[in-house]
């Protein structure tokens, strides 16, 4: 697994990432992935779901094809996020601050029918 | 943020906010209200009668899932007095489709459906994985797309049905719609926004029970049912979805959710402005009522991937190339009545000329086509052969000598 473990000192949070409708094959083709995340940004700005997303994309994808997740460090129009089963338009987006125990799930709904 | 409450019932909290009208929705109320949606637009097409035998062209992914499930569920509400049946097809994609038609198998079970699995083998006397060998990887979607379309009314008339409903939902009739306008083909735009393809001169109707469902409504449904259903993408062309109409679609979606059902009304609406077109539409709202025109299944969407076919990235390029060379012989072999006819109103032909392109030689004038069915196999289609029986005779030339 590409979970990376951050500085002991530093703030972490536990949260689960599910990935489906493809998108699992971008993340060792693993569907569930239990991850402890930094709790907050460079700038010791609370972790948001921007933040994970770009946190994903650097420690957790396995495959090169990265567009087909994020494109212009947006996720990319036609993946859904859903945040513990709601829809991530009705938590804020990617301005969404991850609690504890948050389920973030990533679905694409590219792929073949 | 605090949690909003759903518009509907007031008391569960709201999970989804819906793309055409941003409607907050529980999980209940988004499911009732999304089969009561399909169920609308089925009664008011009057797709269905009732001891009706119809088979649900089923690939295991979303979409298909989606029908086949609501189907079931709207079946036994509303006593449509259905017989359902899941009909597959195996492009004969070494290891591609057996994920899918477990998933396939599942759902038979779990939907307790019959399940007919036809191969491309049985149909055409090819597999893909022959062809790919024969022409190469290059070009193969066109084959695939191809024999796809006829692959499930074939396989129909194999089991003696007539009806073939298949998982085309609104993101899919919208890309279509946006790919013909880019053409600048009214003509097939007009038809790519009907319900109902294939009339009495073909042996098997076709509809799409799902074409005002949005995508993203199809995979929050799937989500929160739990369905069971398989994605995956063509081995032959990983590269499928990039830089494609779809794309497009996603993103006008993004910025503004209701465009996608907007493009569905307008491609509508433009389908009535094509003489001798007509098309059925509800849009959800039912502001208007009209006949169902039947159309050529050949010009049905096309593509590769799955039951529900996509039309992308690089594919697109191959399509184009393959609607070029369908025009060239359109012109040769289609009864065109002109349209451009006496009009009630006793205009001049300056006034009539004007609209239309005509002076441009590359676009031709916007022409009903009458249908046949094609010599060799009695498919329906505006050519004297069809597009299947075209490609297959250029495979059976290349055949390799060599075969045991
Ligand atoms: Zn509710
Ligand atoms: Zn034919």
């Amino acid at each position: 697994m590409g979970d990376s473990v951050p500085a002991p000192d530093k703030p972490t949070i536990p949260i689960t990432v599910d990935f489906s409708g493809g998108l699992e094959m971008l993340f060792s083709n693993q569907k569930r992935h239990s991850l402890t995340i930094p709790a907050t940004d460079s700038n010791e700005k609370p972790a948001t779901i921007a933040f994970l997303i770009d946190h994903l994309c650097k420690n957790l994808m396995t495959d090169p094809r990265s567009e087909m997740f994020v494109l212009d460090k947006h996720i990319r129009p036609g993946i859904l996020v859903l945040i513990n089963d709601a829809d991530w338009e009705l938590e804020g987006e990617e301005a969404y601050e991850l609690q504890p125990k948050d389920n973030i799930l990533f679905v694409s709904t590219l792929h073949g029918g | 943020m605090a949690p909003s409450l759903c518009a509907i019932c007031k008391t569960e909290r709201a999970l989804i906010k819906r793309p055409k009208n941003h409607a907050k929705l529980c999980k209940t109320c988004f499911i009732t209200i999304f089969e009561d949606e399909v169920h609308h637009t089925i009664t008011s097409s009057k797709l269905f009668y009732p001891g009706e035998k119809v088979a649900i062209g089923a690939s295991g992914g979303k979409d298909s899932t989606v029908l086949a499930s609501v189907l079931k569920t709207l079946n036994e509400r509303h006593n449509y007095g259905l017989d359902l049946v899941l009909l597959s097809i195996d492009e004969g994609i070494k290891g591609y489709r057996d994920d899918s038609l477990e998933t396939v198998k599942r759902n038979a079970v779990q939907y307790e459906m019959p399940l007919k699995v036809v191969g491309y083998d049985e149909l055409y006397g090819w597999t893909m994985d022959q062809v790919v060998e024969t022409i190469g990887k290059k070009g193969n979607c066109t084959y695939c797309g191809v024999f796809r379309r006829q692959a499930l009314d074939r396989g129909a008339k194999m089991l003696d049905i007539k009806h073939v409903v298949t998982g085309h939902n609104a993101d899919d009739v919208a890309e279509t719609i946006l790919m013909n306008l880019l053409r600048g083909d009214l003509s097939r735009l007009s038809r790519s926004t009907s319900i109902v393809t294939g009339d009495s001169k073909s042996d098997v109707k076709r509809s799409k029970p799902l074409k005002y469902a949005y995508e993203k409504e199809i995979v929050l449904y799937a989500h929160h049912k739990k369905l069971d259903y398989f994605s995956t993408e063509c081995i032959y062309s990983p590269e499928a979805f990039r830089g494609s109409a779809r794309s497009l679609i996603k993103q006008l979606e993004r910025v503004r959710p209701s465009a996608i059902l907007d493009i569905v009304r307008s491609g509508e609406d433009m389908a009535r402005l094509v003489p001798g077109e007509s098309s059925s539409t509800c849009g959800g709202t039912c502001k208007e009522k009209k006949t169902t025109a039947p159309v050529a299944v050949e010009d049905d969407i096309g593509g590769c991937g799955s039951t529900n076919s996509r039309a992308p990235g690089g594919e697109m390029a191959a399509m184009e190339k393959q609607l070029r060379e369908n025009e060239a012989s359109e012109g040769l072999e289609v009864d065109i009545t002109k349209t451009v006819s006496q009009r009630k109103d006793g205009a001049t032909d300056n006034q009539k000329a004007l609209p239309l392109r005509n002076a441009n030689k590359n676009s031709k004038p916007i022409t009903r086509q009458v249908l046949g069915n094609c010599k060799r196999c009695g498919y329906m289609s505006s050519q004297d052969i069809c597009q299947a029986c075209m490609l297959l005779e250029g495979l059976n030339k290349n055949r390799p000598q060599i075969q045991i």
